[in-house]
């Protein structure tokens, strides 16, 4: 990367200059950000007055300046190439495990339906002259046999047929433990049936009905246990998780079951996507370019000229740790020896732009409230009056829009949000509120705080592929003090996850006979 | 008057008044009114030190009264009445044994703060504290 040249702050050709020679999007945004900084300690031996000068930040640098809050409408960052090759990878892989997972739920599905009906009717089929006569007795419990498979059907469609909401790294170890318990059962059941009933060409159609009947109670047992280790048994509270976003410190808690730890990661997901604000990498930029300020600040020359040698065992490559150790250490100490003032200006800096973002909020308010009056919603006395102008809620939110946008869009600036409304989902918007009958109060809130994730475009949480970070196996359970990390392209969740504790309770019996009261005397008597 | 243990013998520093009752129709009075007692409660007394301390206080004195002039001042405990101990007594017993119909004099053995503060002063700070 070129080394930034010395410019006027004025001269916003010259930074269009610096665009062009640099490589990727991510390496201008730095490269704007020191140079706006250089340029702010150069102007004042530049500049003739000489006062003391603030960064040159008036309201309107935002507007003539280009490329400097991050991507514009039609840019592709380094981040986004990486998140889209991810995508591609990925989507293939997953697929065939989804399909393959299906198939296997499908097979075992159609042999558990009709091992009952096959036991009922293969006796028919292959020694019908043999068979007893089925008695009443018998045929009622074909009428078992119906009702109890309609209700294995619809409990089995409820519980496992429902669409996929994710999928997870590892198999979900209840669903294979009972699919393996499901077959094996079904297995012994057929052997059984066909050692002892098809081999012997048994008579007794009864017993075989009553044989074909415990099976289906079994499997409607079976189901019983699936429902209580699948949905049950989580649904208890019993660990306290705390979730928090690694880039703004963003902090939430929920109580969850007893999880296994990619269900788990699932579930607080879902929480994250409803409950967590946007994440927003342009409130982040100011800590950053600190950040490089500080580390700038020190530069550590070697005067004795004693560079180490090529790599020797022992006491040479001791040399040379100990010599980075000690470069570490005298930077951190003269560091901590300059006086820094860069609290001082953290803290007027903010303040002022508290003042700002007010100052713009204010305008805006006033703007929209001014705008909300020129539209009215249509009485029937007004069609018979003036059948002139009228307009669905579409053309209207376009009339009015103009009237309010720059107000807005300068707000969105301010406090960087604009890359999180587009024009058309402002204006979409707008539109909804007027045919709510919404006030302008009810119209800004959603641009005056951030709101959940889920309730932006989807671009803004295209991050639907998830890493999940754990020291522990990711099909084990939730723990005590385990921690594990859910990361995406632009941050991470850390989750910490405590037990919610054992509690002891005993019993007092107050009798209500027992609450009885004196009155406090003070007398004085006169003797 | 004050750091009172229980079960310890408590000492003080005390005065001794006669009062003579004076006749007032079928009564005899004594010039003055009493407060405290061990079914009364001692927050709301105004003279105590200690204000857990249950004794009987004098509250009011009628001026010009037997009392007055037997300098019975208006805060003082009242400790022994006729050789009766006051320390632990119901309002209602304190001002029988007052107001005994028999007793003509009534020789009390009150305690104040001023007492035990001049007794250390005439004493020159050797005065054994409780």
């Amino acid at each position: 990367m070129q080394s930034p040249t010395v410019m006027d702050a004025e001269e916003e050709d010259e930074v269009l200059q610096v665009l062009e020679v640099c490589e990727t999007i991510e390496e201008i945004r730095e490269v704007i950000v020191t140079t706006i900084e250089e340029d702010s300690h150069n102007s004042p031996p530049v500049a003739s007055s000489g006062t003391g000068t603030k960064p040159s930040q008036d309201d309107n640098w935002g507007e003539t300046t280009t490329a400097v809050t991050g991507t514009s409408e039609h840019s592709l960052s380094q981040e986004d190439i990486v998140r889209i090759t991810k995508d591609l990878e990925d989507s293939v892989g997953l697929d065939c495990r989804r399909y393959f997972t299906l198939t296997l739920a499908v097979i075992l599905g159609l042999l558990v339906f009709l091992t009952p009906l096959a036991f009922l009717v293969l006796p028919y089929i292959l020694w019908p002259e043999k068979l007893q006569t089925c008695g009443t007795a018998c045929e009622g419990l074909f009428i078992s046999v119906a009702f109890k498979l309609l209700i294995l059907l619809l409990a089995v469609w409820a519980l496992f047929f429902r669409s996929p909401r994710a999928g997870l790294p590892r198999v979900f170890v209840f669903r294979a433990l009972l699919a393996v318990l499901v077959l094996l059962f079904v297995m012994s059941y057929w052997l059984f049936y066909g050692v002892r009933i098809l081999d012997t060409q048994d008579e007794n159609y009864q017993g075989i009905v009553q044989y074909a009947v415990s099976l289906v109670d079994a499997l409607l047992f079976i189901h019983y246990l699936a429902i209580v280790l699948l949905e049950l048994r989580q649904l208890q509270p019993c660990f306290s998780v705390s979730v928090m976003r690694s880039t703004d410190g963003e902090k939430r808690h929920y109580n969850l079951g007893q999880l296994s730890i990619q269900r788990a990661a699932l579930a607080i997901l879902e929480h994250y996507y409803c409950d967590f604000p946007v994440h927003n990498p342009a409130l982040l930029s100011a800590s950053k370019s600190r950040a490089a300020k500080h580390l700038a600040g020190l530069k550590v020359y070697n005067v004795d000229g004693e560079f180490p040698a090529s790599p020797a065992d022992g006491p040479g490559n001791n040399a040379a740790a100990g010599m980075a150790h000690s470069q570490s250490r005298a930077m951190i100490a003269a560091a901590a020896r300059r006086r820094d003032t860069s609290h001082n200006e953290l803290y007027y800096e903010e303040a002022e732009h508290e003042r700002r973002v007010r100052k713009r909020k204010a305008r805006l308010v006033v703007a929209v409230e001014e705008a909300f009056t020129h539209i009215k919603r249509m009485q029937e006395e007004d069609q018979k009056k003036t059948p002139g102008d009228v307009m669905d809620p579409r053309e209207a939110a376009q009339a009015i829009f103009p009237s309010m946008a720059r107000a807005l869009q300068k707000y969105l600036r301010t406090t960087k949000q604009q890359h999180c409304h587009s024009m058309e989902s402002i204006q979409q918007h707008l539109a909804f509120c007027i045919t709510n009958n919404m006030t302008p109060k009810a119209f800004l809130e959603s641009y005056l705080s951030a709101g959940p994730t889920l309730q932006y475009s989807r671009n803004h949480w295209l991050a639907r592929q998830w890493t999940l970070i754990s020291e522990a196996s990711v099909t084990s359970g939730l723990s005590d003090g385990s921690i594990f990390q859910l990361k995406c392209v632009d941050f991470s969740l850390v989750v910490t996850t405590k037990k919610i504790p054992y509690i002891q309770m005993s019993e007092e019996y107050i009798d209500p006979k027992s609450h009885k009261f004196v009155l406090r005397l003070q007398s004085e008597t006169s003797v | 008057m004050s750091n009172f243990m229980p079960g310890q013998p408590l000492v003080a520093v005390v005065q001794r008044i006669e009062i003579k009752k004076l006749r007032q129709g079928e009564n005899l009075i004594l010039g003055f009114s009493i407060g405290g007692g061990i079914d009364q409660d001692p927050g709301q007394n105004p003279f105590s030190d200690d204000k857990a301390d249950k004794g009987i206080y004098v509250t009011r004195i009628t001026p010009g009264g037997p009392a007055d002039a037997a300098n019975l001042r208006m805060g003082d405990k009242i400790m022994q009445v006729n050789g009766y101990d006051m320390t632990m007594m119901t309002h209602d017993q304190a001002r029988k044994r007052l107001t005994q119909k028999k007793e003509d004099v009534v020789r009390l053995l009150v305690t104040r703060k001023s007492l035990e503060e001049a007794v250390k002063t005439s004493m020159g700070g050797c005065y054994p504290r409780q």
